[in-house]
C-alpha cells in the first residue's frame, strides 16, 4: 500500500487561465542559480526552480577511463542524470532506470553542441546532474545547472545552454509546467537553446499539439529560455563582480 | 555508442555523401524527402499475438506483441499495461554487441512508445478485466535484425502493424473469482496511426529516412511523430542542433507524408 497517493486536482486551469499554483499561463516559477557550490569538482552549480533542487558538477577535461573510450581528435562528453532516492514523494530505487538513461543521453546531446570538443583531444568531460528534489521540469533545470557548471569549470563553450519546458493544459499553452500539469496536463515540450545563435539543442515532446499550438509553444519556449539565460549569465558573473571601497581609514 | 557511426563510415564516403547532398542528391538516387521501399513480409515468424516483419530498404525489423494477464500499476488501476522494449541484436550490425539494452536501444523504445501513447493509439482502458486487480498486459518487443539506418521509423511502422494485427484471447472473470480463458479472440483496436518521421541535417539540407551512412555523416537528427489529425504527438531531437524554421519545415514535410505511410500500415493490417 503506497503511503503517498497522488491526487489529481479537480481542475488544472480555470477559464481565465489561472493554474493550480496560482500562476498565469506565461508566468514562470521562481528561479535561483548559484555557481561554485562544490569544492572538489572542477565546476559546479546549484539550481532551485520552483520546488526543484538540482546540483550539477563537472569534472575535466581529464584523462579517460576506461582508456578505450578515448577519442583521438576531440573530447569525450559523458553526462549522468540521477535522481536521489529522496527526491520524490515515494522513495525511488537508487540507480539508473530507463527514464534516467534516456535523460542522460538527451542532456548530453543538449550540452555537447555548446562545447568546443576539438579543444581537448583525448580527454573526457564528465557532467553530473543530481536531482535532490523533483518538482516537474528536472531535465531542463538540470541542463541549466550543468551548463553553468561547465562554464564555471572553464570549459571552452560556444555559449551557455539554457532550457525550459512548455506545456499544454486544455486550450492553454503554459510556460514551465508545474507538478500537476506535468502529471495530468495534455502535453509537455522540454526545450534547450544556445541563445546567442538561437540553435535548438534539446527538443522533446509528449502529448499532442496542433500545428498552431506547436508554433505557439516554440515561440513561448524561446522567450522563456531567453529569460532563463539572463538569470544564468548573472549567476555566472556574480562571484566575479567588482568590489569597491572608498578611502579606508583605520583607527 | 551505436549511433557514433564514424566507426562505420569511411571519411572519403562521408565527403562524397555531403557533396552529393549539397546538390540535393542522395547516394541511392532518392529525393530528399523520399522513403526507401517499405515491404512487409508475409508469413508467420513468431508465437506472438500480433507480429510484423518489415523491411525499409536494407533495414529489417521484427516486432511481436505478446499478451499476458497481470495486475495494473497502482496509479492506473483502470488501465491495461503496455510495455515497449527494443533489442539491437548482434546479427544486425558488426558494431552491435550482445548485452542489456544500451541507451540507444532504450531511447528507441521510448520514441516508439511515446508516439503510440501520446496518440492514444491503443485504448488501454479496454484492457481492464477487473479494475485495480486484473488487466491485460501487452508487451511490444522490437527486434532489430538488420541495421541500415532509421530504426525509429521502421520500428514504429512495424509496431503499428503488429498492434493492428494483435488478437488476444477473451477471458471471463466468474462470480466465484475464477478466470475462464475462452477459445474466442478479440482484435486489438488501433485507434490512431501515429507515424514517426526521422530527419537528419547534412549541411543546410534536411533529409528524410536516413541510411546508416547518412546517419554517420549527419550534423543533427530528429524524430517527429504526427498522428491522423496532423497533430504532433512526440518529438525527440537527438544529436546536433536545429533552428526553429528548420523544425517547422520538417513538420510540414512530415504532415504531407503522413497518409502515404498510414496507407502502408492500414494495407498491411
Amino acid at each position: 500500500m503506497p503511503l503517498y497517493v497522488e491526487r489529481r486536482p479537480e481542475r488544472l486551469i480555470t477559464g481565465e487561465g489561472v493554474r493550480t499554483d496560482g500562476r498565469l499561463p506565461y508566468e514562470m516559477r521562481p528561479i535561483k542559480m548559484m555557481v561554485g557550490v562544490l569544492e572538489r569538482a572542477d565546476g559546479s552549480a546549484f539550481v532551485e526552480w520552483g520546488g526543484n533542487r538540482i546540483l550539477a558538477a563537472v569534472f575535466g577535461p581529464r584523462e579517460v577511463h576506461p582508456k578505450h573510450m578515448t577519442l583521438p581528435d576531440r573530447a569525450l562528453i559523458r553526462a549522468r542524470y540521477n535522481m536521489a532516492p529522496f527526491s520524490t514523494p515515494e522513495r525511488r530505487r537508487p540507480g539508473p532506470d530507463r527514464r534516467s538513461i534516456e535523460l542522460s543521453k538527451v542532456i548530453r546531446e543538449a550540452l555537447k553542441p555548446a562545447i568546443f570538443v576539438e579543444n581537448y583531444p583525448g580527454a573526457v568531460i564528465d557532467i553530473f546532474v543530481e536531482v535532490l528534489r523533483s518538482d516537474a521540469g528536472t531535465r531542463v533545470a538540470g541542463i541549466n545547472a550543468a551548463s553553468l557548471a561547465l562554464a564555471s569549470a572553464g570549459v571552452a563553450m560556444r555559449g551557455l545552454v539554457a532550457a525550459c519546458s512548455i506545456g499544454r493544459v486544455g486550450e492553454f499553452i503554459v510556460v514551465d509546467p508545474n507538478h500537476d500539469e506535468d502529471m495530468w496536463g495534455d502535453s509537455d515540450m522540454p526545450m534547450a537553446m544556445m541563445m546567442e545563435s538561437e540553435e535548438i539543442t534539446l527538443l522533446q515532446a509528449d502529448g499532442t499539439l496542433t500545428e498552431d499550438e506547436f508554433k505557439q509553444a516554440l515561440e513561448l519556449g524561446r522567450k522563456a529560455i531567453r529569460f532563463v539565460y539572463e538569470v544564468q549569465k548573472e549567476a555566472l558573473k556574480r562571484p566575479y563582480q567588482l568590489v569597491e571601497r572608498g578611502v579606508g581609514r583605520l583607527s | 555508442m551505436m549511433f557514433d557511426q564514424e566507426i562505420l563510415t569511411h571519411n572519403l564516403m562521408k565527403e562524397y555523401i555531403r557533396d552529393l547532398i549539397e546538390k540535393g542528391q542522395r547516394l541511392d538516387g532518392r529525393g530528399l524527402y523520399d522513403y526507401r521501399p517499405i515491404e512487409v513480409l508475409s508469413g508467420t515468424f513468431t508465437k506472438a499475438e500480433g507480429e510484423s516483419w518489415l523491411r525499409l530498404g536494407e533495414t529489417q525489423v521484427l516486432v511481436g506483441v505478446k499478451a499476458d494477464l497481470g495486475e495494473p500499476f497502482p496509479d492506473t488501476p483502470d488501465k491495461g499495461v503496455f510495455v515497449s522494449n527494443v533489442e539491437l541484436l548482434p546479427v544486425a550490425s558488426p558494431t552491435f554487441e550482445p548485452g542489456p539494452p544500451d541507451e540507444g536501444a532504450i531511447e528507441l523504445a521510448r520514441i516508439v512508445d511515446r508516439a503510440i501513447r501520446s496518440a492514444d493509439a491503443i485504448d488501454l482502458s479496454s484492457l481492464v478485466i477487473s479494475p485495480g486487480k486484473l488487466v491485460y498486459m501487452l508487451f511490444l518487443d522490437m527486434y532489430v535484425l538488420d541495421y541500415d539506418g532509421n530504426l525509429e521509423d521502421s520500428l514504429t511502422l512495424a509496431s503499428l502493424i503488429a498492434l493492428g494485427r494483435t488478437e488476444i484471447p477473451e477471458v471471463e472473470l466468474k462470480e466465484n473469482g475464477e478466470l475462464e480463458v475462452r477459445e474466442t479472440k478479440r482484435r486489438l483496436e488501433l485507434r490512431d496511426i501515429p507515424i514517426n518521421f526521422t530527419f537528419v541535417k547534412i549541411g543546410n539540407r534536411m533529409l528524410l529516412d536516413p541510411t546508416k551512412e547518412e546517419e554517420g555523416v549527419c550534423d543533427a537528427s530528429i524524430t517527429i511523430a504526427i498522428n491522423g489529425e496532423g497533430k504532433v504527438c512526440s518529438i525527440q531531437k537527438k544529436h546536433g542542433t536545429f533552428k526553429m524554421d528548420e523544425i517547422l519545415n520538417m513538420m510540414s514535410v512530415a504532415r504531407a507524408k503522413w497518409s502515404e505511410l498510414a496507407e502502408i500500415v492500414r494495407g498491411a493490417i
